[in-house]
């Protein structure tokens, strides 16, 4: 599954080549597999406030092995930086510069997770400038790391804290393998609202959850982790695929409904099939999409018009039938697949970035509309992603598209997927409105 | 009362069949249909079979389930394949503790396995069941010739050395030519083509209502398609995502210039070509069937009801009858048991083995002398209204892999039924007619639920 790139610099006499030379030296990332610890090794929590007690006492209830102050040379899983109290720039000195005497202690695939609150929510610019320091310090401190640890933070809005179950819930994703391939990024926590799991092995059970165009690809990997985490699955792709999404449906215990989304009635034809078969809707993931590349230049009317009907107009016209439904109205999740195109550009893609824009507009939009109802709607925008789609771009592009990013490796479905089953369970509920990018801090579009 | 010189049971006097449960129709899957050595040429009959049975699994959450029974079946065989249903069910997302049985009655196989389960269903023997049927023209056996199949024999039976030379020397050059399956009949060593040709003389059927009859069938099907019919009744196998047979450009000028292929020695205009008679088809079909009871536990729909079926068979080896023309019989008994007339109906589905086949069968029923002298009655048995018959096209356009057909249509015409609901007060009701080679016709009644 590891590309040969990284494989050859993994050990031995390539490893040394590419060390001596200064090449790019990609590790096997850690990646989530059940029954296994949520992480290897002690986790550090950095910080004196209240908050950082309350956190640290969650993290010892989830049976890990955490340290309130650094053993030096002792191997760290992880290190929790919390800056809940920043008032003044100047505040960050402390905690940060303690918390470095400990990243070469780092373990390989180790964490760094800031948790610190939203600049926008502070009164003074003084507490704004420290806030919002924190999201330069991350960011930078991510392009740091090495061997496959990742950097990436948490934020508080006003009515979160350290404990929230949005806030354990994110942390919890950032610990394990879950989120190998997401690398300097930040997540908002909301609000209060959402639920941790009862069993963390199985965080959707009795969920029953749609998943568009999941006859292969993404959508596949979306599928089985979704059945692996406990849900139940209609499976939607249209009629000419039918075959794949079979096989996929029947891997996965689920029912495969051939449907082209971009049909009208496409909305209450999924609730339909769902409240026939199951008796409810949870969560829909909206992971459907197509590319019809052209420099804008060359662009007709059937490109761009397919694009935007099948990657945005038919989400908006679901969303519209689901929001109108009284049976999806029980903690709803709803997720899109976005992309790293519609945030920061891609040429020959005008189109379609200009769709996942467009997803990443909605989102925001409803976000609210589906607040009212209890539930929650957040994207995620992939970059790299090893696919059947990706593996024709022509090789030398590829490969450096693939080691432009913080891991310096192109991620897989099944990252993607973790990230959309996060965002889908009830511990993400406090998060709504977010777009979380899965591509190992691509070097473009910050 | 009396049909075809036997005294059938009148409406009045209560049947086993009005104290029996329900049979219904849950859904249904098969493959696009594809002509002989097109995309399915190196598929074999489990291969598609299983496929069909996968794609039903999957639009249905049967994955593990323990279907009550499987029954299906192919008109052409391999002999390694005598247990062809259960392995394709043990190929399949099904529970392997599900049990299989295989059933051949030519072209309606398909008909006669959904019909024997649903009798199972209704009794209370089972309470799900999947019907189905395949059939390859592409992947057919082929048997070696009688002369070194009993040199074979022999030489398996010879113990030395000598005496396996001996048999071996019995070897002639044409025992080595292969023996290929063909539609012959082997009473009368006339092809299907060949048989309908002479019934479509018979009731002077035009080349011209056959090439309508067959022009309809395409327009229909792929106006069927275009709807989205098809979305939950078929799934893409090997590249395909409709019926290969299927030509939605087809006119009536275009028909007409084909030229005949069957009946040319008969002295009158031959009719019959190439695009109104059915070209040999690969595919599968599935249908779902259930009780109620096990359809409401398992959330899933009724879409229809098996409420009968009868099977007739015409003595076409003297003459009597035309090869293809049992229909004709099985469903003036089958609406007589029921008191039911042709105006009764909703839809007809009456499988395009030729559009001559449909023809005459049609000309039969309007026929007053056939009425009074074959089926017993005081003249015509009646006439349908062409507006029902095959609405969403049938076996000229779609192809008919001939134990694949039954599944098709019953499936369809199921969900059709569902679909208008009532009619004039009462549930829409649907007729099933499939002739079958050996002179063989089944026929069946379902019903909207």
């Amino acid at each position: 599954m590891t590309d040969t790139y990284t494989r050859f610099v993994s050990h031995g006499p390539g490893r040394d080549i590419a060390k001596r030379l200064g090449l790019p030296q990609p590790v096997a990332l850690r990646r989530y597999r059940p029954g296994a610890p949520l992480i290897e090794g002690p986790v550090l929590v950095q910080g004196s406030t209240s908050g950082a007690d309350s956190l640290a006492a969650a993290l010892l209830a989830w049976n890990l092995d955490v340290r309130r102050h650094a053993i030096p040379k002792e191997k760290l899983g992880a290190i929790i930086l919390v800056l809940d109290e920043l008032a003044r720039p100047e505040d960050l000195e402390h905690p940060v510069l303690t918390a470095a005497t400990s990243l070469r202690d780092l373990a390989p695939n180790a964490r760094v997770i800031t948790v610190s609150r939203t600049a926008d929510s502070a009164v003074e610019p003084a507490t704004a400038a420290a806030r919002h320091g924190v999201d330069g310090l991350l960011r930078s401190l991510a392009k740091e790391l090495r061997a496959g640890a990742t950097g990436n933070g948490i934020l508080l809005a006003a009515g979160a804290d350290t404990t929230s179950p949005g806030t354990l819930g994110a942390l919890r994703f950032f610990l394990s393998g879950r989120s190998a391939f997401v690398d300097g990024q930040f997540l908002t926590v909301t609000s209060g609202a959402g639920q941790l799991p009862d069993d963390v092995e199985k965080p959707l059970a009795g969920k029953v959850a749609v998943v568009t165009g999941a006859a292969r690809g993404i959508g596949a990997a979306i599928a089985r982790t979704l059945y692996r985490d406990g849900a139940t699955l209609i499976l939607v792709d249209i009629p000419a695929a039918g075959d794949h999404l079979a096989a996929v449906a029947n891997e996965v215990h689920g029912t495969a409904l051939q449907l082209d989304i971009s049909r009208s009635d496409a909305g209450q034809r999924i609730i339909d099939h769902a409240v026939a078969r199951h008796g409810r809707l949870d969560i829909v993931i909206h992971n459907a999409g197509i590319t019809r590349d052209k420099l804008l230049a060359n662009m007709d009317a059937g490109r761009w018009n397919s694009v935007i009907a099948v990657n945005i107009a038919a989400q908006l016209r679901i969303n519209d039938a689901l929001l109108a439904s009284e049976h999806f109205r029980d903690s709803p999740r709803i997720v899109s697949v976005a992309s790293t195109s519609g945030i920061a550009g891609n040429r020959g893609q005008t189109n379609y970035a200009a769709s996942k824009g467009g997803v990443i507009g909605m989102v925001r939009a409803t976000a609210p509309l589906i607040g009212e109802r209890g539930g929650s709607i957040n994207a995620v925008a992939p970059g790299f992603i090893e696919t059947e789609m990706t593996a024709r771009i022509p090789f030398a592009t590829r490969e450096i598209a693939r080691r432009l990013n913080s891991l310096q490796q192109g991620g897989r479905p099944g990252d993607v997927a973790e990230a959309i089953a996060f965002l889908a369970s009830d511990a993400a509920g406090g998060i709504s409105g977010e777009v979380l990018r899965v591509c190992g801090q691509n070097l473009v579009g910050a | 009362m009396s049909v075809n010189g036997q005294s059938v049971p009148g409406p009045q006097e209560p049947t086993a069949a009005t104290q029996l449960r329900k049979a219904v129709v849950v859904g249904g899957n098969r493959i696009p249909f594809a002509r002989t050595g097109g995309a399915y040429t190196k598929s074999s009959n489990q291969d598609m079979l299983t496929a069909a049975l996968d794609g039903l699994i999957a639009r249905f959450g049967l994955q593990d389930e323990r279907i009550g029974e499987v029954a299906a079946g192919a008109v052409l065989k391999h002999s390694r394949d005598f247990n062809l249903t259960r392995e394709a069910v043990l190929g399949s997302a099904l529970s392997a503790e599900t049990p299989a049985y295989d059933l051949q009655q030519a072209c309606a196989t398909g008909l006669e396995t959904v019909l024997g389960l649903a009798n199972k269903i209704k009794l209370g023997q089972i309470e799900s069941a999947i019907a189905g049927g395949v059939d390859s023209a592409s992947d057919a056996p082929i048997a070696v010739s009688e002369g070194l199949r009993e040199v074979l024999l022999d030489l398996n039976r010879a113990k030395t050395v000598s005496r396996k030379l001996q048999v071996l020397s019995r070897l002639r050059p044409k025992d080595l030519a292969p023996d290929a399956p063909n539609t012959g009949e082997p009473r009368t060593g006339l092809s299907m083509g060949e048989h309908q040709a002479l019934t479509t003389a018979q009731w002077k059927i035009t080349r011209e209502a056959q090439d309508e009859l067959a022009f309809n069938s395409h327009k229909n099907l792929a106006a069927a398609y275009d709807a989205g019919f098809f979305d939950d009744l078929l799934t893409p196998y090997r590249g395909l995502s409709r019926d290969s047979n299927l030509r939605a450009d087809t006119s009536l000028e275009k028909l007409a210039t084909l030229k005949p292929v069957f009946g040319k020695n008969l002295g009158a205009e031959a009719t019959m070509t190439a695009g109104n008679s059915t070209p040999l088809t690969d595919g599968a079909s599935t249908v779902l069937l259930a009780s109620e009871e096990w359809a409401d536990a398992h959330d899933l729909p009724k879409l229809a009801a098996v409420v009968d079926g009868e099977a007739a068979a015409v003595d076409f080896v003297h003459g009597k009858d035309g090869l293809l023309m049992a229909p004709a019989f099985a469903v003036p008994r089958l609406l007589a048991r029921h008191n039911l007339t042709l105006e009764d109906f909703d839809f007809f589905e009456i499988h395009e083995a030729f559009a001559g086949t449909v023809l005459s069968t049609l000309a039969a029923w309007e026929d007053e002398e056939f009425g009074r002298t074959r089926l017993g009655l005081d003249g015509a048995f009646g006439s349908i209204d062409r507006s029902k018959l095959n609405v969403n096209g049938s076996s000229l356009a779609a192809g008919h892999p001939f134990a694949a057909t039954g599944g098709r249509i019953v499936a369809s015409l199921a969900k059709m039924l569902h679909g208008k609901g009532q009619a004039d007060g009462r549930p829409a009701r649907g007729l099933v007619s499939i002739c079958a080679a050996g002179g063989q016709g089944v026929v069946a009644i379902l019903e909207a639920l």
